[in-house]
């Protein structure tokens, strides 16, 4: 034990959330991350109606884009990046999407087990008869 | 142990200020839109699961407009761009590029509701409200919980205009911007799980 350890303003320097005043982003970066975003966004409206496509590729290619949108949101507008100072930032944001990754499939699993071992229906109806 | 003190040493001494309470609200605001996606999260796994419970109403296919979603959408994603821009412009201190471009901001936000609402009520008017069956009350949940927010963000920036018209660049003023600002991204990044899962997924396939 050191009492470097101890010393008040390391502890501070590493505080999470800490954003230099001027990393509010650059007028460049808000353009690309518009531009980006204009592309993904038109690209998925196009691709959505298409019939010459099978319906799960035509899927796939939708969550595709909207994940790749939502990423240059995160980087070009919300400013989330990799600097160690943002690693406390980095963490909270991947126990969240690791908590809504267990809510989505958890449900969608579940519930579509429970789907399955339900009665039919037709047979609930003729056994209210 | 003497490894890490070495590795202490060598993070740079001068490269990061000591922390002001701008970023101390920004990490606890941050925290707070990280459980705001929960909160959606757990709405979009109730519109999946109820995605096929109509109850012999009227489905997905029947009802999107995915014209009005892109519509919707560039005017959310324009005042995204338009909010950062307004940042950027309280970073330089530039007192009218700010007003500008938070104001537009706001206007864009309110035709993104008017859209929202006059498409809940043709919905409503033709009989699909959420009273009819599990896959619309879902939807009215979720899309809903969406505008609600929307609808708190633009009285926010309104009051937030109204004090930046009063005060101008205070440190206070700058904080809340750029608290709104985050918020208002976060928003939007929720509407592209919304316009893909429930507008185009919905609609189409």
């Amino acid at each position: 034990m050191t009492n470097q350890q101890h010393d008040p303003s390391r502890v501070n320097r590493r505080t999470p959330g800490l954003e230099s005043s001027r990393d509010h982003g650059s007028l460049r970066g808000y353009v690309i991350g518009y531009v980006l975003a204009i592309i993904l966004t038109v690209a998925a409206f196009t691709i959505a109606p298409s019939k010459n496509m099978p319906s799960f590729s035509i899927e796939a290619a939708l969550v595709v884009l909207a994940i790749a949108q939502m990423i240059v949101h995160l980087i070009f507008f919300l400013h989330i990046n990799t600097a160690p100072e943002q690693k406390t930032n980095i963490l909270a944001f991947t126990a969240t999407m690791l908590i809504i990754a267990i809510v989505m499939v958890g449900s969608l699993w579940i519930m579509s087990h429970l789907a399955a071992n339900m009665t039919p229906m037709d047979r609930v109806m003729s056994m209210q008869r | 142990m003497s490894v890490d003190a070495t590795a202490l040493d060598s993070y740079p001494e001068e490269s990061q200020p000591l922390p002001t309470r701008q970023h101390l609200t920004g990490f606890g605001f941050y925290i707070y839109l990280l459980s705001d996606g929960i909160l959606f999260a757990a709405l979009f796994a109730a519109f999946a699961v109820l995605r096929g419970a109509t109850d012999g109403g009227p489905d997905s296919h029947a009802l999107f407009s995915a014209r009005n979603a892109f519509i919707e959408t560039a005017c959310l994603l324009t005042s995204s761009f338009t909010c950062g821009i307004a940042m950027l412009a309280c970073d330089r201190r530039n007192r009218f590029m700010a007003l500008v471009g938070f104001l537009v901001t706001a206007v864009l936000g309110v035709m993104f509701l008017t859209l929202e609402v006059r498409e809940f009520a043709a919905l409503i008017a033709q009989g699909a409200g959420p009273d009819r069956s599990a896959f619309l009350s879902s939807f009215f949940t979720l899309v809903s919980t969406h505008g609600i927010h929307v609808t708190c963000g633009l009285l926010w920036l309104t009051v937030l205009l109204v004090q930046f018209l009063g005060r101008g660049f205070t440190p206070a003023m700058v904080r809340r911007f750029l608290c709104f600002s985050l918020f208002w991204h976060v928003l939007d990044v929720v509407w592209i799980a919304i316009f893909t899962f429930v507008y185009l997924m919905g609609g189409y396939l």
